[in-house]
This record gives structure tokens, sequence and C-alpha cells, in this order.
């Protein structure tokens, strides 16, 4: 499984922020902190695959055409 | 053809020169024994003309100098000398000939005070800069912590992209990095640098930008003191890291610039976070999270366990209630019981299969049954009759 394509590291580190603040602080039952505590493991495992597997992606800007960017490789 | 140079024709109002002859002739005499040169002097009657040209004189306590630099060399420099100012002049000494004038045609020139002409240039534009604002501290925006996509205006061949790359790809490999290639140094560069900057507005979802090259000589720096370059700094929409690559020249575009790297390798790591960094911190986070929970599921608890205490405490007080009128039913349970019945001296009598033998009918003569009593049982037999 890899990290949702949509949301970036920040979301997912700043939702589990959320989370332990949300679980420390309010008076919540306890469905509703295990649900929390799911989402908060689930982020916590998309970070880590966003720091672990990632590859940097380098190309160099061409120029643009009719407002759309042009992209060429790099030989590295 | 002209009149003859032999000196002899000239003693005479006969063999006179014209003022042009005379003016050609001390040109090239001058042009001639005098070698290219440089000269030291102080600037007056300074005067630059639409077409590129300076005109000024070089003067000393003693003399003056006519000079002329044309566009082609005026060009290269920074800018413009003032008067008063100590310089040094490269050129060639000749004659004017319309205005018959003796001067000197300056290929280059330096100033003697500290910084020369760089110096006045960058001093004029960056008082320029400090008037629109440009370098109001307010102005620098923050980094953002986690780019995703970074653009890098340098050029293709130097060593600063490649060290940029190294950089990235060791801290925060989940970024884009998206080169804006260009020239960095020589005529017209800095018009390139400007063109390359101000596409990066047209670049979707860019978070930061890297500007700058490797270290290189005082003068080849001179593309990022140009004002129309830190214009266009200041222009880019997202935050700026400047990275010249010279430790001791601050340029224009380092003060325009949202931050000043020293060299690439820097900018690129002050525009990434550190995985390693990140690793860990995430792991502190996990433990966070199960601290966290710790706290609901404790609540659960305690509500379940004072649950637990109230059940126990309604059952007490239904035992309490219900004891009374137990021990009483109890007493008359006791008191109906077969056993205090045999106790007063009655026994039952039972067949071999434990049957209760009520009736004298069911007494066989000659058979055994058996006979229980208060501490125990006895076999028995029917007497015969």
């Amino acid at each position: 499984m890899t990290a949702p394509e949509g949301r970036g590291f920040a979301q997912d580190l700043e939702r589990l922020e959320q989370i332990v603040r949300r679980l420390e602080g309010e008076e919540l039952d306890l469905d509703d902190a295990l649900r929390l505590f799911e989402e908060g493991v689930e982020r916590l495992r998309a970070a880590r695959e966003r720091l672990s597997t990632a590859e940097l992606r380098v190309r160099q800007v061409l120029g643009t055409q009719a407002g759309k960017l042009q992209l060429g490789d790099i030989d590295r | 053809m002209g009149p003859s140079l032999d000196l002899f024709t000239a003693i005479s109002p006969e063999g006179a020169w014209s003022v042009a002859e005379l003016t050609r002739r001390a040109r090239s005499v001058v042009e001639a024994g005098l070698p290219a040169v440089w000269v030291k002097g102080e600037i007056s009657g300074f005067k630059a003309y639409g077409s590129g040209h300076w005109y000024f004189t070089l003067r000393d306590k003693v003399a003056q100098l006519r000079c002329v630099m044309w566009a082609r060399d005026t060009q290269r420099l920074p800018a413009a000398p003032t008067d008063g100012l100590q310089v040094f002049a490269f050129g060639l000494p000749t004659v004017w000939e319309e205005r018959g004038e003796f001067r000197l045609t300056v290929r280059h020139l330096l100033s003697t005070e500290a910084g020369g002409l760089w110096q006045i240039a960058f001093e004029k534009a960056k008082a320029a800069l400090v008037r629109d604002g440009l370098l109001d501290p307010a102005r620098k925006r923050a980094l953002p912590p986690y780019p995703r996509r970074i653009a890098v205006v340098t050029s293709a061949d130097g060593a600063a992209f490649g060290d940029i790359v190294a950089v990235v790809e060791r801290r925060w490999p989940g970024a884009e990095l998206l080169l804006v290639p260009t020239r960095v140094q020589g005529d017209g560069a800095d018009r390139e640098v400007c063109a390359a900057l101000a596409l990066l507005s047209r670049i979707p979802r860019l978070d930061v930008a890297i500007v700058g090259r490797g270290g290189g000589a005082k003068e080849d720096l001179w593309t990022f003191n140009s004002e129309r370059v830190a214009r266009a700094v200041a222009a880019v929409p997202v935050p700026v890291i400047s990275a010249v690559g010279h430790e001791t020249d601050v340029t224009l575009c380092d003060l325009v610039a949202d931050l000043r790297a020293p060299t690439p390798s820097a900018a690129a790591a002050a525009a990434t976070p550190d995985r390693t960094e990140l690793l860990t911190a995430l792991d502190r986070w996990a433990g966070a999270l199960t601290r966290a929970l710790a706290a609901p599921t404790r609540h659960a608890g305690e509500r379940l366990e004072r649950v637990g205490d109230r059940l126990t405490s309604v059952t007490e007080r239904i035992m309490e209630r219900f004891g009374a009128r137990l021990s009483a039913g109890a007493a008359r349970l006791d008191a109906l019981s077969p056993l205090r019945v045999l106790e007063r001296g009655y026994a039952v009598a039972r067949d071999g299969d434990g049957r209760v033998l009520r009736r004298v009918a069911q007494f066989v003569p000659g058979s055994a049954f058996r006979l229980r009593v208060t501490d125990g049982e006895i076999p028995a037999r029917v007497g015969e009759t």
C-alpha cells in the first residue's frame, strides 16, 4: 500500500497532531477514541511511507507553450 | 594628394598647410608615438549621451585631458562614474581633428576607490530597491516546511544544480526538482535570469525557488547585482532562496530574496526538511498517539468500574432486604424436612427400587424391604402371618 497521492506529508502530520490533541483533550467515548486512534495509525503509516519509499524526481523546464509547462528529462 | 610634407615648403605662406592637414598630421604623430596607456586622474565634466557614449575630462593639479568612451566599452561597466571620482583610465591617445583636440579614447575605466564602479552601481540600485520597499524585512516570506515542488534557476552546466540535487535526494527525496536553466554570467545573462525568474510564476503548485550559481569571481557575480534581477526575484510568487555562492559579497539578489544561503548546497538544505529527523519525530508521534489513547480507555475503564460498584451495592441491598424473610422461610422449611420427622421416631419403608411402601398391601409376606430411620437404613423382611 502506498501513501495517498492527493494529500501530502504536511497534511498527514497536521491531522496526526490534531488527533493526538483531541484524544488528550476531549472526553471522548471509547468508540470515537478508537476510531480516531485508527485514523492516527493510518496517518502515521502514510507519513512513514512517504519518507521511506520516495524517489526524487528531477526534470527541467523547457518553457511554456500555450500556457502549458514543457518539461524535459535531465541526464544525471 | 596633399602638399609635400617637406618642412621647407612650409616656411613661406605660399606653402601653408590646411588646418585639416595639420591636425591629421598631428593625429598620426600622436597615434604612432604614444602607446595605449593607463592614465590616473579625477573625473570632471562627465556627460553621458543617449547613444551610450561618455564624454569627460581627466585632470590633476596641473593639466587636463579630454576623454571619450564609446558605447561598446561603456556598456561593459556597471555604472557611470561621477565627477570628482579618482579613476584609472586605459586608452589610446589621439587627436580629434574636428575640434583640434588632443584626447584619450578610453577603453576601460577603474575606480581607485574601494569596490570602484561596481560599488557605485550597487549603492545606486540598492537605494532604488529601498525606495520601493523591496528590502523591507516585513516582505520576507517563511519557507514552506514540507515542499513538494522546488524550482532551481541556475546554469545547466555549473556544479550548483548537481550540488542541490545531491542534498535534496538525501534529505527530502519526496520532492520534485525542476531546473529552469539560464546563463548566469556574461553579456545578457541578467536578462536571461530575469526571463527564467518570470517563468516561475507559470509553474503550477510551486512551493519554493532557489536562484543562484556556484562560486565565481567578483565580476562574475554582477548578474546577481543587477537591479533588474533583484526586481525579478521580488516578483516571484513563492519564497525565494538566493545562493550566489560568494561568502563575502552580499548581492542585491541576496538582499531581496526571502533567505540568503552561502552556497547552493546550503540553499537546498534550507529548502527541505531532513528525512531522518522526521522519521524520529514520527516515532515520537506514534508514542504520543498511544499515550493519548490511554486517557479515553482509562475513562471507559473507570466508568465500567463505577457501574460494577453500583451493581454490587444494589445486590447487597436486595440481599439485606430479603435476608430476614429468607431465614424465616428456611426455618419453616427445616421444620417440614422429612429428616426432622424421622428424628421424632418415625421410619420410612422402601422396597429394593426405593419406592416408599405406604400400605399393607404393598408388603408381600417374606419379601425384603429397607427401613430408613433417622441415623441410617436397616434391611428388613416381611414376616409370615
